[in-house]
């Protein structure tokens, strides 16, 4: 089918996120306005105005109450969603890379930048879950990375860890009530910054992707690596869908390359894996620059995929798609049953 | 005599201390070896013994022998006699110069001074170097003569159970063997990191894989690969092997220097380019210099052309008997094996000669019983002669027929691979000099009298011509016209000839079966067993076609090509972006065209077809540089073998697809038992998962299964349908009745 493409943003893309009911798509830029969409027709909704700099993260409490966002001004800041007023901001000292909800909407983790002489931190803020409530100013808890600093970070099942990606190619588990570092495991090449991290619907294990062309399975209770997908392009994102056994991978030649490949050198295709075979089972072309983020509707009805090229490409899935499945699939009963 | 540490006076009482350390080795070692004004001396063994009487007819001759390798000084030679008036078998020589001296141990030293005795010429110092007291021992010990050692098996890869064929693949740094699996990724054999410091060559019966280095070259190979021979000609640029790969040309642009020590070059191969050397022992046969190169014509705009180093200069006779060179406009040297001596002693002249082939095979020429072989060679137009080309028998330098053309600008020489035609393409120029047309010659050089046939329907330029491999058909390209400034290139057209069905034994006339118009190739490549041929796009920027075309098709003959012996059709096309280049395997079976970093960095890798166009496997490979196969012996089975076995061919498939078959069910039971275990792995992880995570949830007072409940939810509201009306005013039209 084709795919919706939403033409709101006038920068790159950096993150879409659907709501938990998958009706609504929200995406971000480097434009410094959120945009909320039907992911049905690709009608916007609205925009969120406010940040001073490029939106580099949202993210959506699972009531669909609140939405949280961190950008290139140094704050995160938090949304009503249905009224579009901002309703709490808090400062930081450097830029906010990535902001994540817990599973019941009560915590908001933030990854800060390192810069100007400030270690890149992790930090978790009380949130209630009420617009009219006053929100509380204070971190909860500040996790700094002083080896090497985290680029993405989400909360595992439970709310028990969190697990970061890191600059260097590893991925660390911290204990989210103490903020120790439990384990720090050397998963990517060294140097293959780790650009995506997004859990499983029932948070036990993950996907990393890494600018060293590899997406990893990783499960979140003990960092055990599960799969590997080798690809042959620097990935910016990662995602793993539900209903179906299958990840998506989306990345490119770097963004300071484009102008000078082709397009059809660049990669900027999406890839779809197995998850349990780490088979390549397709690709989705379209974009013309590299995916900088994709994102799967929690219900694995679509996803969507936002580009360098400042495009949103909402995709619904067909019937091809449910019925596809590997021969040892079909013999234990796993394709068909929706 | 100069000072030196054996006159070293022992009087100085502050070195008491060290008087006990014996470091005699060290002096040894450190010794320096002043000039003591004899290396122009050498000491000449192994001479007859004579009376006295007839030692000056002795000396005079030996005086001769010695003064090839230099100038023997005035007085220069001393032969002692002994008490009994008769000479002692050797003689002290002095030479002009050092240089002639050492000349003299390099050339002559081991050669023969009559039936019976040989020349044993040694540098006076080196005598006394080697032969001071107590280096020498007094009894003789025979040198260690090691075991003989099996070598491995050079031809051990054509044992492959299933006749696969090998290929070299370098990319990067690292150079690999590979047998090709068809649809499955290649089987690694060997792979090593810098194995080469350019690039990698077979040789041409396959037994050694070549690789280059600063210091020469090295040939490879057995099952070990390890290193059988090496030719230590520095920065080698290029080498070619003879046809039967028993000698080999290494050439390098910078002329070699050979450092008076080396232990395989002598002083004969300094300043030289080209070395031709036995492959069997690792010795250079000979040595040679660059021709310069003639003077660069200056191109219309006063730069000066920048000329080709041609390669190969030295062509070999398809049985390796000779190797020939020919200085452009002058003449050709033939050179004769195994001596590497000049046919003759001298060259042959061919006024003008611009280019000369080798029949690429014997060549049986019609009544002609005697053995020869042929090359052709072809001189432009000098003042009012006309342009020539030639066929000349060798050794007999008869030349077998000549033909004369007119307006010609250019003429290139193609052979049959069995030596059967000759055809030379000849470029000509339309009196006022603007436009070009192209001839085709064709010498039948089997038969008798050698005829010849001239192809001359054609009105363009033909850019690209091959004969059929062991067959008598052809393709050729032509373009309109050659435009030089613009940046796309000229349409082209492809061109099939046969020879017309006659009657009887013999090969009818050429005619032209077909012409593809429009196409942008460039290039054809015929498969080595002929029938097949794929007419390509290479280096270009925009179009990458390949076709394939197969000159036998089973199916219906059209009409108008009854009397032909080819019925020609076109079985798929392909597209390899950024193709460079196309390599049939040595049976005919496959086809890699592949993309070289060399060239351009878009898309490096390489494509496997099978003989139909059939793209059986891709892969991309970064840094891809080179794909090589590895080139097979000829078959060892008789004519009427083979007969039999194309007749069984039916059979014998049967059994083969048989053996896919099972491989394949082989291979596919192993994935799918591999996928049915990683699946169920993956099943008990989850569950085990979700059961801990119950667990948990159960600890902590939640409720066990949020995710199913809310499943369930989503499941009974799920699936909402957006409708939406759309409604679009196409045109309105109001009717007025």
């Amino acid at each position: 089918m084709r795919p919706i493409l939403l033409q709101g943003h006038e920068r790159s893309l950096t993150q879409i996120k659907y709501t938990k009911d998958g009706d609504i798509l929200f995406s971000c830029a480097k434009d410094q306005v959120i945009c909320a969409w039907f992911s049905a027709n690709g009608e916007r909704l609205g925009t969120y105005h406010g940040h001073q700099g490029a939106l580099w993260t949202i993210d959506i409490d699972p009531s669909t109450t609140l939405l949280a966002s961190g950008a290139a001004d140094n704050t995160v800041r938090l949304w009503d969603i249905r009224t579009g007023k901002c309703i709490k901001v808090w400062d930081f000292n450097t830029a906010v890379k990535r902001v994540e909800f817990n599973d019941d909407g009560t915590k908001l983790l933030a990854v800060t930048e390192k810069r100007m002489g400030y270690l890149g931190t992790i930090v978790v803020l009380d949130v209630k879950v009420d617009v009219e409530a006053e929100q509380s100013d204070e971190r909860s808890l500040v996790i700094t990375c002083d080896e090497s600093k985290a680029t993405v970070a989400g909360w595992s099942y439970l709310s028990r860890y969190i697990i970061a990606g890191h600059e260097d190619g590893t991925v660390s588990q911290y204990d989210a009530k103490s903020g120790d570092l439990l384990i720090n495991e050397p998963v990517h090449e060294d140097g293959g910054q780790v650009t995506d991290l997004q859990m499983s619907s029932d948070r036990t294990y993950f996907i990393t992707a890494s600018k060293d062309k590899t997406a990893k399975l990783i499960s979140a209770r003990d960092l055990t690596l599960l799969k590997t997908y080798p690809s042959d392009t620097p990935l910016n994102t990662a995602a793993i869908t539900p209903k179906k056994p299958f990840v998506i991978l989306g990345g490119g030649q770097a963004a300071m390359d484009v102008t000078t490949t082709s397009s059809r050198q660049g990669k900027f295709e999406a890839r779809f894996y197995h998850k349990v075979f780490e088979d390549e089972i397709g690709r989705v072309k379209g974009h013309f620059g590299p995916l900088n983020t994709v994102a799967v509707d929690p219900l694995g009805r679509g996803y969507a995929s936002g580009g360098e090229d400042g495009y949103v490409r909402v995709h619904a899935f067909d019937r091809g798609y449910f019925d596809f499945g590997y021969e040892v699939e079909r013999e234990m009963g796993l394709v068909g049953k929706r | 005599m100069a000072p030196s540490f054996d006159n070293l006076t022992e009087d100085n009482g502050t070195y008491d201390s060290e008087e006990e350390i014996d470091f005699s080795d060290l002096k040894e070692q450190y010794d320096v070896r002043l000039e003591q004004g004899l290396d122009a001396f050498v000491v000449v063994d192994g001479l007859p013994v004579v009376p006295e009487d007839s030692k000056p007819k002795l000396v005079k001759f030996l005086v001769k022998q010695l003064n090839k390798a230099g100038k023997v000084k005035e007085d220069g030679f001393f032969m002692p006699t002994n008490n009994k008036g008769m000479t002692e078998g050797y003689a002290f020589v002095e030479y002009q110069t050092p240089q002639q001296a050492i000349a003299a141990t390099k050339q002559l030293h081991g050669t023969a001074i009559d039936k019976r005795h040989t020349f044993a010429i040694n540098k006076i110092t080196d005598v006394e170097r080697y032969g001071r007291e107590g280096r020498i021992d007094d009894e003789y010990q025979p040198p260690k003569i090691d075991d003989f050692t099996e070598k491995e098996h050079l031809r051990w890869w054509l044992g492959d159970p299933n006749s696969r064929d090998q290929f070299v693949m370098l990319r990067g740094d690292n150079v690999g063997v590979f047998w090709n699996k068809k649809k499955d990724p290649p089987e690694n054999i060997v792979d090593r990191m810098h194995w080469t410091e350019s690039h990698v060559q077979w040789s041409p019966l396959g037994t050694y894989l070549a690789t280059m280095h600063a210091r020469g070259v090295q040939l490879w190979g057995g099952p070990n690969w390890t290193r059988q021979t090496r030719f230590p000609h520095p920065m080698c640029n290029l080498i070619d092997f003879s046809p039967g790969e028993t000698y080999i040309t290494t050439w390098s642009f910078k002329p070699i220097e050979v450092s008076e020590d080396d232990p395989i070059l002598s002083q004969e191969e300094d300043g030289k380019n080209y070395i031709i050397w036995d492959v069997a022992t690792g010795r250079p046969l000979r040595s040679f210099q660059m021709h310069d190169l003639p003077t660069p014509p200056e191109s219309e705009n006063g730069q000066p052309v920048k000329k080709k180093v041609p390669w190969p200069a030295f062509k070999w006779s398809s049985d390796d008997k000779f190797v020939a060179r020919m200085l452009e406009g002058q003449s050709i040297s033939v050179y004769e094996l195994p001596k590497m001596t000049l046919m003759d002693k001298t060259s042959i002249k061919i006024e003008g000669v611009m280019d000369f082939e080798w029949s690429p095979a014997l060549p049986q020429r019609d009544s002609v019983k005697t053995y020869e072989q042929l090359f052709c060679f072809w001189t432009p137009e000098i003042g009012s002669n006309p342009a020539k080309v030639g066929l000349m028998s060798i050794p007999s330098k008869e030349i077998v027929r000549t033909r004369n053309l007119f307006n010609v600008t250019d003429a290139k020489l193609h052979w049959q691979s069995q030596g059967a035609y000759v055809c030379v393409k000849v470029d000509r120029h339309s009196k006022s000099k603007k436009s070009l047309a192209t001839n085709l010659e064709i010498f039948r050089v089997r038969e008798k009298g050698v005829p010849v046939e001239v192809v001359d329907s054609i009105k363009d330029t033909v850019i690209n011509f091959a004969w059929e491999p062991k067959g008598d058909r052809f393709v050729l390209i032509t373009t309109a016209e050659v435009v030089m400034t613009t940046a796309v290139p000229p349409k082209t057209a492809v061109s099939f000839f046969c020879p017309e069905k006659i009657k009887g034994a013999g090969v009818g006339n050429f005619k032209h079966i077909r012409t593809i118009e429009k196409k942008n190739s460039n290039a054809i490549y015929w498969s080595p067993k002929g029938r097949f041929v794929i007419v390509a796009t290479v280096h270009s920027q925009q179009s990458f076609d390949l076709d394939f075309w197969d000159l036998d098709f089973e199916g219906e003959k059209p009409e108008s090509d009854k009397d032909l012996t080819a019925n020609l059709q076109l079985m798929n096309t392909g597209d390899h972006y950024g193709v460079t280049d196309v390599d049939w395997d040595p049976t005919g079976r496959y086809c890699v065209t592949s993309a070289s970093v060399w060239k351009h960095t878009m898309e490096n890798g390489y494509h496997l077809y099978d003989f139909k166009g059939e793209l059986l496997r891709e892969e991309h490979i970064e840094k891809f540089k080179q794909l090589s196969w590895r080139p097979r012996p000829l078959t060892l089975l008789s004519r009427d073998e083979q007969k039999t076995i194309r007749k069984n061919l039916r059979e014998y498939s049967k059994d083969f697809e048989e053996q896919d078959r099972i491989e394949e069910d082989k291979e596919k039971g192993a994935i799918v038992e591999e996928r049915r275990r990683v699946l169920s792995e993956w099943l008990a992880w989850r569950e085990k998962e979700e059961e801990e995570l119950k667990a948990e949830r159960r600890e902590l007072g939640l409720k066990e299964d949020v995710e199913e409940e809310e499943q369930a939810d989503g499941e009974d509201g799920g699936g909402a349908v957006v409708e939406e009306i759309m409604e679009e005013v196409l045109d309105e039209v109001e009717e007025i009745a």
